[in-house]
């Protein structure tokens, strides 16, 4: 049940890009189309989900008091966190490469841009600040990476559809993204008073 | 005779702070905005925006950050395979991270408390890497340096127009948080106060003390992609060129 909660939580109600604003240069350089969007936001729940739990387990064992060193090293959090990002994005797209290959070349040049992607490390440092435990994690990366393609393919489609209206000249393209990005968030905001916890109960 | 003239010709082609140096920090604030015009970074300038105080020490930090990262990937350009760029990239910009990270637990705790995350994702940070792909990897390292302190400050600049915005028309104050805090609008206003306790009785310190009332749009995270998306349009409608014709 706690797996649910947290998946519908991040996905949903503390969205990465409605409600925190993680991703944003990619989410603005890549919706332009909804194919496109929707490669990317594939290829981000894969990350997500299996960077989290990785780096939970590092922060846990590798890091903590109680791991392997048995000294407080959490100042090379950063350092360890963006190597794994980095390292995982390479494995990930060289296992795409091997065992799905159309996949990867609709994939292909958004894979190398996932590893700056703020939403990555931003989700891992969450994961530290909020103190999940691992399955919560997992259900954190999934929920969040989850989110952030929804919100990709959405204003990917309200993108194409823009370009039948007359928006004044210096709002074209970018300044008109960014206002839909906030009306969206705005609309977001209404799922905020849901208590999944609270209706899992009843 | 000839050689030495060829060599003070390439001295003079090089003057330690001359016209392109110039452009190099100037062009960031207004053409080549790392905001609004190159789309870079916008995360944290959303996150952090709501109050002025941290929003420059964010600034600040992102400049530091971007200018060394820049200063020293500029240095070893020469020796990094083009295959692991990213990875000794990202290690050069995580070290310097840490370093600006400890700084501020130690200096200022407050402020870092509040930046939590936010002082991690400068990492993450487009402009960082953007500057590192498209300038330090091709430059001298002085240029470089100066290429990262434009663009921190054109970053910064944007930064602090949206986060005064926000905190006036949000709380009604400036700095808060800060040794320079003041209240400018709104019932917590000194003035206001006064009035409210000296004139109540002629209904003009009512008037006063309900003036303005605490816009709380300003403090939702949506205000600032609104605000930074008028201040595209207004940015281009000044500066024609910037124009997206696609």
């Amino acid at each position: 049940m706690d797996f649910i909660n947290i998946f519908i939580k991040s996905a949903f109600i503390e969205n990465m890009i409605l409600a925190y604003f993680l991703g944003m240069c990619s989410y603005l350089a890549v919706s332009k189309s909804i194919k496109t969007a929707f490669g990317l936001g594939l290829a981000v729940i894969f990350v997500l989900g299996i960077t989290i739990p990785i780096n939970w387990l590092i922060n846990e064992y590798l890091l903590g008091e109680n791991g392997i060193f048995h000294t407080d090293l959490t100042f090379l959090r950063f350092i360890l966190f963006i190597a794994v990002i980095a390292s995982m994005v390479q494995l990930v797209e060289m296992v795409i490469e091997k065992f799905s290959p159309a996949l990867y070349t609709s994939l292909g040049i958004f894979l190398p841009l996932i590893t700056v992607n703020c939403a990555i490390l931003g989700g891992s440092l969450f994961m530290v600040s909020r103190e999940y435990n691992f399955t919560q994690s997992v259900a954190f990366g999934l929920g969040g990476g989850f989110g952030w393609f929804l919100a990709i393919v959405a204003i990917a489609a309200i993108r194409e559809k823009m370009r039948y209206s007359q928006v004044p000249a210096p709002l074209r393209g970018l300044g008109m993204a960014f206002i839909l990005t906030g009306l969206m968030g705005i609309a977001f905001m209404s799922l905020m008073g849901i208590d999944p916890a609270a209706l899992a109960g009843k | 005779m000839a050689e030495a003239t060829v060599k003070e010709a390439v001295i003079e082609k090089e003057p330690f702070f001359g016209k392109k140096e110039k452009k190099l920090l100037t062009d960031p604030l207004n053409d080549n905005n790392p905001i609004t015009v190159q789309v870079l970074g916008i995360c944290s300038a959303l996150a952090v925006t709501s109050l002025v105080y941290p929003s420059i020490v964010m600034a600040i930090a992102v400049t530091l950050v971007v200018a060394f990262s820049n200063l020293f990937t500029s240095m070893l350009r020469t020796y990094i395979p083009k295959q692991v760029r990213m990875i000794v990239q990202l290690v050069i910009i995580a070290t310097l991270v840490t370093v600006v990270e400890l700084i501020l637990k130690a200096f200022n705790y407050a402020i870092w408390k509040q930046l939590s995350v936010f002082i991690g994702l400068i990492i993450t940070n487009c402009i960082v890497m953007g500057r590192l792909e498209a300038f330090a990897m091709a430059n001298k390292p002085w240029r470089s340096f100066l290429d990262g302190i434009g663009n921190g400050l054109g970053y910064g600049g944007i930064l602090v127009i949206i986060a005064i915005i926000r905190e006036l028309f949000g709380k009604g104050t400036l700095f808060a948080g800060s040794p320079a805090a003041m209240n400018i609008i709104g019932p917590s206003n000194e003035i206001t106060k006064y009035w409210i306790n000296t004139a109540s009785d002629h209904g003009v310190g009512a008037w006063f003390g309900s003036w303005y009332l605490n816009n709380n749009l300003m403090v939702l995270s949506s205000a600032s992609i609104f605000i930074i998306g008028i201040i595209i349009w207004i940015h281009r409608s000044v500066n024609k060129k910037l124009v997206d014709i696609s």
